[in-house]
């Protein structure tokens, strides 16, 4: 019970990931860092099997520097989003293949749009404004349909975050002990304080 | 000229040479000159850049300096298209490094891997060495302490407080020993190693290029105007001290400095 949230509003990405690390029904942790970033301007948010995600993401982020020092240029999340998917495809035709399933969000950096990539296991890759993974996808995207705008400004992107997370703790049968919020601007990644100590109460 | 033991190159000759690496040698000797110099906390590379032709776009012909990871930049003298490769494999490592340990490679740890490298290809079987010698410097993580080595063709590599290697080098590291003080502020540092190019680059600040490294930083290279700056201070100084020195001719302590121009030059154009 992973939450991975992703929005893109008119210059920036927000991604969530929830704190929780868990096994089973227990939970391990509970501040745990679902987030990697990849470079100045590209974060990756993953969920998935405990070994396989930290591997896979620590070998994306290998990669990718290795691309920065030999080509003096970093990649735009399109790239990075076409790389990840296809070492998710020959993973998946693999003997034991990776069970992991991410959020891609990026600033382009020369274009400056901000771009949200959506994949998973199965090597699907898909842009999209708005995007969530596991349980979080039943209870939210119906929140994001209804309120996301492609050019919201940050405050309402994290008002809609708020509303997403709130609608979590309210439904999900366990606690999964809060949100690490980044978001991806034009000038970087930044972690955003996010507090959910307030208890929403079930309907 | 040699005797057949220069055919192959895992074959010694009788006296114990392996020609092929002595010819590698050789090869570094034609490059252009790269000098590397140890301040107290920053550390210095100034390559002497080969003139571009009219036509060449200098913005985006690879320069002599490279960055190996964020905080090792490496500079060469030698064959441009094996510095290329080996380059290449520094920069495979060092990700490679970090993605098994967690850490940035250490400098000294780059450096025997670059070694490591060029001593292997002096002795397996339908290879040729490397033509390169390599200056790397750097910071090692959460460390303070400027690091310099230099590897060579024949897998050999060594720490150094300043040193230079291709064209002229013996010019350059001579003047270095004369001039290297330790714990020499940034300033002093990068006007050292403009002043040191300047002995054997004849065409000045447009044909030189200086790198810098400080602790958790990434490569600085110098802006062109900057490098202009040094050179035009540095001349200065050399025509006063000329100046101060006509007059006095065999006058008592004539503060003993620079060697004359033209045993420089002379020895600058032999070289090549």
């Amino acid at each position: 019970m992973e939450v991975l949230l992703g929005i893109t509003g008119k210059d920036f990405v927000i991604v969530a990931a929830s704190k929780a690390a868990m096994r089973g029904a227990s939970i391990l942790k509970s501040n745990d860092d679902k987030t990697r970033p990849l470079n100045k301007h590209n974060l990756l948010a993953f969920s998935g099997e405990a070994g396989d995600t930290i591997q896979f993401t620590e070998y994306i982020q290998a990669n990718i520097a290795l691309y920065s020092m030999r080509n003096e240029t970093d990649l735009g999340p399109s790239a990075v989003a076409s790389f990840i998917r296809s070492e998710l495809a020959k993973s998946l035709r693999s003997r034991k293949p990776y069970n992991v399933n991410l959020l891609l969000g990026g600033v382009d950096p020369i274009s400056r749009e901000p771009s949200l990539y959506w994949l998973d296991y199965l090597a699907s890759s898909a842009k999209l404004p708005y995007a969530a993974h596991g349980y979080a996808q039943y209870y939210c995207l119906s929140i994001l349909d209804k309120h996301h705008h492609p050019d919201i400004s940050f405050d309402q992107g994290m008002r809609i975050l708020r509303m997403c997370t709130d609608e979590l703790q309210r439904r999900l049968p366990i606690d999964f002990k809060g949100m690490t919020v980044k978001v991806v601007k034009k000038d970087g990644i930044q972690e955003v304080e996010y507090d959910t100590s307030k208890q929403v109460l079930s309907a | 000229m040699a005797s057949g033991y220069d055919r192959a190159l895992s074959v010694f000759s009788p006296d114990g040479h392996v020609f092929q690496v002595e010819y590698a040698l050789e090869a570094v000797k034609r490059g252009t000159c790269a000098v590397g110099v140890k301040g107290k906390d920053i550390v210095v590379l100034g390559c002497e850049k080969r003139s571009a032709m009219k036509l060449q776009d200098t913005r985006i012909t690879p320069s002599k300096i490279g960055l190996i990871d964020t905080h090792v930049c490496l500079a060469f003298a030698g064959l441009n298209a094996d510095a290329r490769i080996l380059i290449d494999k520094a920069r495979l490592e060092a990700q490679s490094h970090r993605l098994t340990v967690e850490d940035p490679v250490t400098i000294e740890y780059i450096t025997k891997y670059v070694a490591g490298v060029q001593q292997r290809y002096t002795q397996s079987g339908g290879v040729r060495p490397f033509g390169i010698s390599t200056l790397i410097i750097g910071f090692d993580k959460g460390e303070t302490e400027p690091k310099l080595y230099q590897t060579e063709p024949s897998g050999i590599y060594s720490a150094w407080k300043a040193n230079a290697i291709g064209r002229s080098s013996k010019t350059v590291r001579e003047f270095l020993e004369r001039n290297h003080k330790d714990d020499m502020d940034r300033e002093a540092t990068i006007s050292l190693t403009v002043k040191s190019l300047l002995e054997v680059v004849q065409t000045g600040a447009k044909n030189i290029e200086i790198a810098i490294m400080a602790p958790g930083k990434t490569i600085e290279m110098l802006p062109a105007e900057q490098i202009e700056q040094y050179v035009k201070t540095i001349e200065a100084e050399k025509q006063e001290e000329q100046a101060k020195k006509k007059p006095g001719r065999g006058g008592p302590a004539g503060a003993a400095s620079l060697p004359s121009r033209p045993v420089t030059e002379q020895e600058g154009s032999t070289g090549v």
